[in-house]
């Protein structure tokens, strides 16, 4: 069958069952326009449908926690009336078709789920996952990506602090990007995506509405890839970072002034979704009159006006007395206002169109009746010889081994990425991109907000659970560098296509290690993200869960520990479990062997504990501590060589030791007998001094090797 | 004496200016761009951002805003204008200073501290400085490169390593009168040792000092 002979719900990306449920929902056939809110809003990327399920898992609830999961962000209790709104998605797809619109579009998305609570949003971070840069096709995806976050970003003034990137194989056909941020507002200002009571007047504010980004939750995001994908280029929205920035600061003042009763962003599944939302959570009826949309072109239908993915656009629920006040700060900031609708008494979200009703539906029926599939899962058959075959040594020159490391794009200096991205705006950025943990200053107070990202899809590749868990006690730790204790979690889960029950085991067993990791350390999950279908000609890319951990450091250290703080004689410490010498997931099997397999160590959550909480106290006294991660040993201390200009030497001869990515372990460099640590959890590990950095027996490696080979791992790929 | 600080739709670092300015002593007020009279004003300045976009040209849009004619007025009356990084563009396009700023040489966006070079001290920017000193602030542009075919800009200070490309390696440019002052990068960013740098201190100050009452 053709496209064009199908019947309109599978053209509109849904199956005949889905269909069917519409039918028995209503006890008739649908009307097109009806038809269309279903399948943006039953779409796997709005509803969920095949994640919910396994979502349940995750511990949501703290006495912190002020909005858990299901709202537009998760919001904590950082004390003294101050509140943190988190936030994280993936643009993944999109950023495949169009890189550059892709990615903006993606950070215009999260700034409007923050911004939606009634918070200012203050900070960004990027996520983005690619193939190999010796490839031109990566090497324009990346570069458009990168392009498109900072043009938007800094346009719309939010700086962006931190993120991460990766390069492998498995995402050259998908790339991943995935973007997050942070609120900040008062108590009084928390404002939640409810229509209100009968008689509140809903007001679309922003942008005209067009023909842009039709279908892109079901058409564009939940489907998987192949030959005809550049065909899907007109569903990626285009953005305009200008209008985002004039919205933001009308919507802030509308709160401020204590105008409206509620907000929801129109993101995926448009105006679908702005109104059967808000009406369905607040048990409310709405009527909505599509004449009064601000349309962008003429001759729009209903069902082109329902799932327009137009960017830059907010729905306003408006108590009527103050409907003047709303449009005349819209008109203040020179920007577009209609108002489009107004809460009913009962549930029926009834829209109308050139004078006809085309849709008359339960509101909460788009949202809370979407399809929930408990999808077969399988454990594949081949992680078992994966795990069993144990990984190889190195028994190369470790000096060799960690230039090679150095020079590796993911491991390599991000200065070409985040030299592009405004990283200072607000002046604010205490600790910034490059480190474990962005450090962000709330001031009038003494407090820090910490944040940092972590995903590693080889690692959870070979073991989903643990290498899940371990990206939680990765991020707590991170966090910890910065005098910070964890707080909250938001996590993206990236992962293939769920129909293959392969996919949806790794997707439980990456749940339940996050979970667990959670639990271990008592924080909650306050928001996440799915998504699924990250395949290209049937290849899924590696399970690539990417954890967002927000920390708060209380007070904050008068001189939070730095790279660039090390000094001549400074004892350099590592603490935390002594490593073992499994290379199993870790950048020298990548990097040396060109292969992944093998069981990664498992984490130790009495010794994560243990060591987060030693190193969020040693960050009030010490000046350098740094998380030993990718590169392991060898590569962390070279990263505080090329950052303070010290050459080291490290008094140890295994590479097995130096280059082993064993988890819950951070260096700390002070001079001799400044700090105390307990016995049994540190152990020296050499000095600071000099202008080389020598590895055990190994010959040294001069600083201006160590600095240039870093510095230029990414910009020479991307100059070929 | 009283400072105003222009915002225009899609100006974004007016808060951080203001703070600047207000944590150094001074009295800064946010003025919409729509805003036609500053005659209480002592002196202006325009900061950084995309300013109604940036879509056609850097600040093309922005010279027409109606507080222009006052910002013109003002630099007519010999009070110290100040243009940030958008606002050094807006200066430009409006023709208070010479030149244009065009796309960094290496056509790529550059957010980083970068030490600057103080070579002219008859400016409202510089005046506290010495000859010869050396800044340390933050660039964060795009469109950073100086061209000045007339060759009549005043250099107030330059990269001591040139990033972007511009002419004569200039970071600031100023007028013949010293009083309307173009700075690329940020001295607003540059107030505080904990985010990296206090340079940008000796700057503003020097700003503030130079204003005399309206």
């Amino acid at each position: 069958m053709t496209t064009a002979t199908q019947p309109l719900h599978r053209r509109l990306g849904m199956t005949d069952e889905e269909h069917e449920s519409v039918l028995g929902l209503l006890g008739r056939e649908p009307r097109p326009a009806e038809l269309a809110m279903y399948s943006v809003m039953w779409s796997e990327h709005c509803s969920y449908k095949s994640s919910r399920a396994h979502l349940r898992r995750f511990p949501t609830e703290a006495p912190w926690v002020v909005v858990g999961p299901g709202e537009n962000a998760g919001v904590v209790d950082l004390g003294d009336g101050w509140l943190a709104a988190l936030r994280i998605e993936s643009h993944n797809h999109p950023s495949f078709v169009e890189p550059y619109q892709g990615a903006a579009t993606g950070v215009g998305g999260i700034l409007r789920d923050v911004f939606t609570m009634g918070a200012r949003p203050i900070a960004l971070w990027d996520q983005i996952r690619f193939g190999p840069l010796d490839d031109a096709r990566n090497r324009y995806l990346f570069n458009g990506v990168v392009s498109g976050i900072a043009g938007y970003g800094n346009a719309v003034g939010v700086p962006t602090v931190g993120g991460e990137i990766e390069f492998d194989p498995c995402y050259s056909g998908n790339p991943l990007v995935n973007v997050m941020c942070l609120g900040l507002l008062r108590r009084e200002q928390l404002t939640l995506g409810t229509a209100g009571t009968p008689g509140t007047v809903a007001v679309l504010l922003g942008r005209a509405t067009g023909r842009d980004g039709i279908g892109g939750a079901s058409v564009l995001a939940s489907a998987s890839f192949d030959d005809e994908s550049q065909e899907k280029r007109p569903s990626v929205q285009v953005g305009d970072p200008f209008e985002e920035k004039k919205l933001i600061e009308a919507c802030l003042e509308m709160y401020e002034s204590g105008l409206v009763a509620g907000v929801q962003d129109l993101g995926a599944a448009g105006l679908s979704c702005a109104t059967s939302e808000p009406a369905g959570r607040a048990g409310v009826g709405l009527d909505v009159d599509l004449d009064a949309v601000h349309v962008r072109e003429s001759g729009m239908t209903a069902p082109e006006l329902l799932m327009s993915e137009s960017q830059e656009r907010m729905m306003a629920f408006v108590p009527s007395q103050n409907v003047d006040a709303v449009l005349a700060i819209a008109h203040r900031w020179e920007i577009d206002s209609a108002v489009v609708g107004t809460v009913r008494d009962g549930a029926t979200l009834t829209v109308r169109h050139r004078g006809e009703i085309v849709a008359e539906v339960p509101a909460a029926s788009l949202a809370d009746d979407a399809p929930l599939y408990d999808r077969p899962m399988q454990r594949p058959d081949w992680i078992d010889d994966l795990q069993q075959t144990p990984a190889r040594s190195i028994e190369d020159d470790p000096s060799d081994v960690l230039l090679r490391l150095l020079d590796d794009p993911a491991i390599g200096s991000t200065a070409w990425v985040h030299e592009q991205y405004d990283h200072m705006l607000f002046l604010n950025t205490v600790v910034g991109p490059g480190s474990d943990a962005s450090l962000t200053r709330i001031r009038g107070t003494e407090k820090g907000l910490a944040v940092s990202t972590d995903g590693n899809g080889r690692l959870c590749h070979l073991d989903p659970r643990a290498g899940s868990a371990r990206l939680v006690y990765e991020a707590a730790l991170n966090v910890a560098v910065t005098g910070a204790l964890p707080l909250a979690v938001v996590d993206n889960l990236n992962f293939g296509n769920p129909e293959k029950p392969e996919v949806m085991w790794q997707f439980r067993e990456s749940v339940e290690g996050i979970s667990e990791a959670c639990d271990a350390l008592g924080i909650p999950v306050i928001g996440g993200n799915v998504s699924f279908y990250n395949e290209t000609e049937g290849v899924d890319i590696h399970p690539t869960p990417v954890v967002g951990l927000l920390g708060l450091a209380d007070p904050m250290p008068g001189q939070p520990p730095r790279l660039d703080r090390a000094a001549e004689g400074m004892e350099i410490w590592e603490i935390g479990p002594a490593p073992t010498s499994n290379l199993a997931g870790s950048a020298a099997q990548r990097v040396i062997h060109e292969e992944l397999r093998g069981r990664p160590t498992l984490p130790d959550p009495d010794a994560a504990r243990q060591v987060i909480g030693l190193t969020s106290g040693l960050a009030h006294q010490v000046p350098v501590l740094h998380d030993v991660s990718d590169g392991g040993l060898a590569t962390s201390v070279a990263e505080v060589c090329i950052a303070s200009g010290i050459g080291a030497t490290v008094d140890v001869d295994d590479p097995g030791y130096l280059f082993s990515e064993d988890p819950h372990r951070v260096i700390a460099m002070f001079h001799p007998g400044k700090v105390d640590l307990p016995a049994g959890m540190a152990r020296r590990v050499g000095t600071m001094g000099g202008e080389s950095l020598t590895l055990g027996g190994s010959p040294p490696i001069d600083l201006e090797t160590l600095t240039s080979t870093h510095r230029d791992a990414i910009p020479r790929r991307m100059a070929g | 004496m009283r400072i105003a600080v222009v915002v225009f739709p899609g100006t974004n670092c007016e808060m951080d200016v203001a703070h600047a300015i207000t944590s150094l002593g001074g009295d800064a007020e946010l003025i919409w761009h729509r805003e036609n009279d500053l005659s209480d004003f002592d002196g202006v300045v325009l900061p950084g951002g995309f300013a109604h976009g940036d879509y056609l040209r850097t600040g093309a849009i922005a010279r027409f805003s109606p507080v222009m004619g006052e910002v013109e007025r003002m630099a007519g009356d010999g009070k110290p204008v100040l243009g940030i990084c958008n606002g050094f563009q807006i200066l430009c396009e409006a023709g208070l200073l010479p030149g244009a700023l065009i796309a960094n040489r290496d056509l790529a966006f550059i957010c980083r501290f970068v030490d600057l070079e103080v070579t002219d001290t008859d400016t409202v920017l510089t005046r506290s400085a010495e000859l010869g000193q050396r800044i340390r602030i933050p660039l964060n542009s795009y469109e950073g490169n100086w061209v000045d075919p007339s060759n009549t800009g005043r250099v107030a200070m330059r990269y001591v390593d040139d990033p972007n490309g511009s002419q004569q390696g200039a970071a600031a440019v100023a007028n013949a009168g010293g009083n309307v002052v173009g700075v690329m990068p940020h001295p607003e960013r540059g107030i505080d040792e904990l985010l990296g740098s206090g340079d940008g201190r000796a700057l503003l100050e020097g700003f503030l000092d130079s204003l005399v009452p309206a």
